[in-house]
């Protein structure tokens, strides 16, 4: 018979897709700035390169991220990558050994039962081996037939929905391995010599022809080869995407506001797990076509809408999430900049005053002004502590821009940025404190204030009682402390305000906290939330925070502590209402 | 006194309601229906971040769309900082920020100023 058709597709199939991937790659590494092709360049010969293969192999063949959250799907993830390669390593080892010599055809590991029927020394333990190894990709398989059925089974509420390419490529590779079964099953039938799963099952009862065996290879190849092909145009290209994006990442190549081709390689290496759809609140209010990976998903397919782009809190839960630690959130607000590029703005109302000098500079942001408790709160710690402060925005103010970065308003946001930072630099302080953490995200991103501290004010107060400038009365109250977005996930701030608290306090330990807390609903990031939907996922964020009964619910962000104080019988507080209600004058 | 209240904006006493351009308010109110049940109370110009400093006027924006007045609106939207204020205040929760972008989004989209 004919090995031209078992060969010819599996060669066709692999030269395109390793043509399509190359080009692709070329492209999308040219595209990149001078600055993140020299950190390649530079990058390459230094550890990063072997700490890059650490990460692929822990990532991309085990899967440990998509472990630590859920086994079942961690098992499906690992068994396709990691046994898939071991049959391919695992097989050509077998090639090289009955050849005796490294010039083996590259086909002939691939279909090496076909070719060779012979016996060689150490046949049975490669047929055993690699029958164990087939078998291991094959409960991959299976279980992904069942994650397809029903998710429920992963513990998953959803799963993504298919579009007709990627349902060939998925059938396709569904299909080479059991077809793959199939084949080795029938030449062992026929030559005996498959190992102990190829060699019994399948064809024991019943009857194979050489033109069965033939069949079921070409069949083999074929699958092969559609899935190679369809690759790159499906949600497999994040196999090697991820790779590669795991080395850009190493180098220190980080994502830019504007969408570039460093923004598309993280975009084609999300793998569609599903992983951040659970880690998205907005489920608790019916939404579920807004998640990240459908966002991702939008971009590759160009149909993205303003209604699904805008409408997320920017909390950060699934960027958390991500197992390939796609920058989701800038990511998405990369396409609200392009989105909202044609919007003019004009702060030209904006005075320049020239301000006093001081060691500290505050400032309340628009959030502060909106809750006077607060701000009366800050102040009074910092007279009592004997600061030396200015009040920046104290009567006209601008906003920080942090709200127009997060609409994707670029242009406008830097404009406030240019305008408030004049103002702080010339102040002459060290100091910068803020008392919300959507102006605190945005000083420490954007505002390149050089030598001046950025201090929030639950870490200024700290400090401050670190340094006996305050004491502060133990209440004996048990407090829940919420994590702010902006505070925790966004700047990574979570225990100042909990030593903090503890000085007041005890303090309850809730189900979601730290890199894991829940949203209040609050955020700005959102522009399409009505108050309705607002108020279901602020009902669920409650619950949790509520569970211990605490007497306090305690946040350190105007914006939380105005969301939740609409919902709840307990006192709600911002961190620094605590202090100066507690404050002992020294 | 009254120019700075936005009474200058309108060109004669007389409303025609026949040609009123209602491409603005049906586009805004598609996309965010919670604008129609504004009742013009003006908290949210009470609280702007822009009215502080400016003549900025939220609700005076609201009248304007609706009598499909569009050369005034262009350079007032522009002021807006979307510090989100006035959503906050709103006794009728309407999403005020989500307007404004449609606000700019649909000046572009139906070419309503050069
Ligand atoms: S964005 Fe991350 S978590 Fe979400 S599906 Fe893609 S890889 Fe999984
Ligand atoms: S940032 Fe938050 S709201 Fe937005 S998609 Fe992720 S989890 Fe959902
Ligand atoms: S606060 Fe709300 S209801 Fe009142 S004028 Fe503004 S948008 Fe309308
Ligand atoms: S979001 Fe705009 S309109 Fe609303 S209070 Fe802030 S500046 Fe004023």
């Amino acid at each position: 018979m004919n090995d031209l058709f078992i060969i010819a597709p599996f060669t066709i199939g692999l030269i395109i897709l390793l043509g399509i991937l190359i080009g692709k790659y070329v492209v999308w590494t040219i595209q990149l700035s001078q600055i993140d092709k020299l950190r390649i360049l530079h990058g390459f010969f230094t550890v990063r390169t072997l700490r890059a293969i650490r990460e692929i192999f822990w990532e991309s063949l085990l899967h440990r991220n998509i472990w630590k959250t859920n086994p079942l799907l961690g098992y499906m993830h690992m068994s396709f990558a990691l046994g898939w390669l071991l049959l391919i390593i695992v097989g050509h080892i077998e090639a090289y050994m009955q050849a005796s010599s490294l010039s083996v055809s590259p086909w002939i590991p691939i279909f090496f039962r076909y070719f060779e029927h012979e016996h060689f020394y150490g046949a049975r333990f490669f047929a055993h081996t690699m029958d164990v190894l087939l078998l291991y990709v094959l409960s991959g398989v299976v279980l992904a037939y069942g994650k397809r059925i029903n998710s429920k089974l992963f513990g998953i509420k959803r799963t993504t929905k298919l579009k007709p390419k990627d349902r060939i490529s998925l059938i396709a590779l569904w299909s080479i391995f059991p077809l793959r079964l199939f084949a080795e099953s029938a030449t062992a039938a026929l030559h005996g010599n498959g190992g102990f799963l190829t060699s019994g099952i399948v064809f024991r009862y019943l009857q194979v022809t050489p033109n069965i065996e033939y069949t079921l290879w070409v069949l083999y190849s074929c699958s092969l080869a559609i899935f190679f092909i369809t690759l790159p145009f499906t949600r497999y290209m994040h196999i090697p995407t991820e790779v590669y994006y795991i080395f850009l990442k190493e180098y220190g190549i980080k994502l830019k506001k504007q969408f570039n081709s460093y923004s598309k390689i993280q975009v084609y290496s999300c793998s569609r797990c599903g992983i951040c759809i659970d880690a998205c609140q907005m489920h608790h209010a019916q939404i579920s076509n807004n998640q990240s990976v459908y966002i991702l998903k939008n971009i590759r397919d160009e149909n993205l809408t303003d209604r699904k782009l805008y409408n997320c809190l920017l909390c950060g839960r699934c960027e958390d999430a991500c197992p390939v630690n796609i920058n989701l959130n800038d990511l998405r607000i990369s396409q609200r900049i392009k989105s909202s590029k044609e919007y003019n703005s004009s702060y030209d109302f904006l005075e320049y005053s020239i301000t006093e000098k001081a060691d500290v500079v505050y400032f309340a942001g628009c959030m502060t002004h909106l809750t006077p408790g607060i701000k009366k709160s800050i102040l009074t710690v910092l007279d009592t502590a004997g600061v030396n402060y200015l009040f920046l925005d104290k009567d006209k103010g601008a906003c920080c821009g942090r709200p127009l970065m997060q609409a994707g308003q670029i242009e406008a946001a830097k404009k406030l940025i240019a305008y408030n930072r004049q103002q702080i630099l010339e102040s002459g302080a060290h100091t910068l404190l803020v008392s919300c953490p959507i102006c605190y995200k945005v000083f420490r991103d954007d505002y390149e204030l050089g030598q001046i501290d950025i201090r929030h004010h639950s870490e200024y107060f700290l400090e401050l009682l670190h340094n006996q400038k305050i004491t502060i009365r133990n209440t004996q109250k048990s407090i829940v402390y919420h994590d702010p977005c902006e505070l925790g996930r966004g700047c990574k701030v979570y225990e100042q305000p909990r030593e903090l608290l503890q000085s007041i306090g005890t303090l309850k330990k809730v189900k979601h906290e730290k890199v894991e807390s829940l949203c209040c609903s609050g955020s700005l990031g959102d522009l399409s939330l009505s108050m309705v939907e607002r108020n279901k996922i602020k009902e669920q964020t409650l619950e949790v925070l509520l569970k211990p009964n605490p007497d306090i619910l305690a946040t350190s962000c105007p914006l939380c502590k105005k969301t939740f104080v609409k919902g709840v019988d307990i006192q709600v507080k911002d961190i620094a209402e605590l202090v100066a209600e507690n404050i002992q004058s020294n | 006194m009254m120019k700075q209240f936005g009474y200058n904006s309108l060109k004669s006493r007389t409303i025609d309601y026949k040609n009123i351009n209602t491409t603005l308010i049906s586009y805004i109110i598609k996309n965010e229906p919670s604008f129609s049940s504004c009742i013009s109370c003006g908290s949210c110009t009470a609280t702007c971040s822009a009215a502080n400093l400016t003549f900025f006027n939220i609700r005076r924006l609201n009248i304007q769309i609706r009598l499909g007045e569009f050369e005034n609106i262009r350079q007032e939207i522009d002021k807006c900082m979307l510090c989100g204020k006035c959503l906050l205040v709103c006794p009728r929760g309407i999403n005020t920020r989500n307007v404004i972008m449609l606000i700019k989004k649909g000046l572009v989209t139906f070419n309503l100023v050069e």
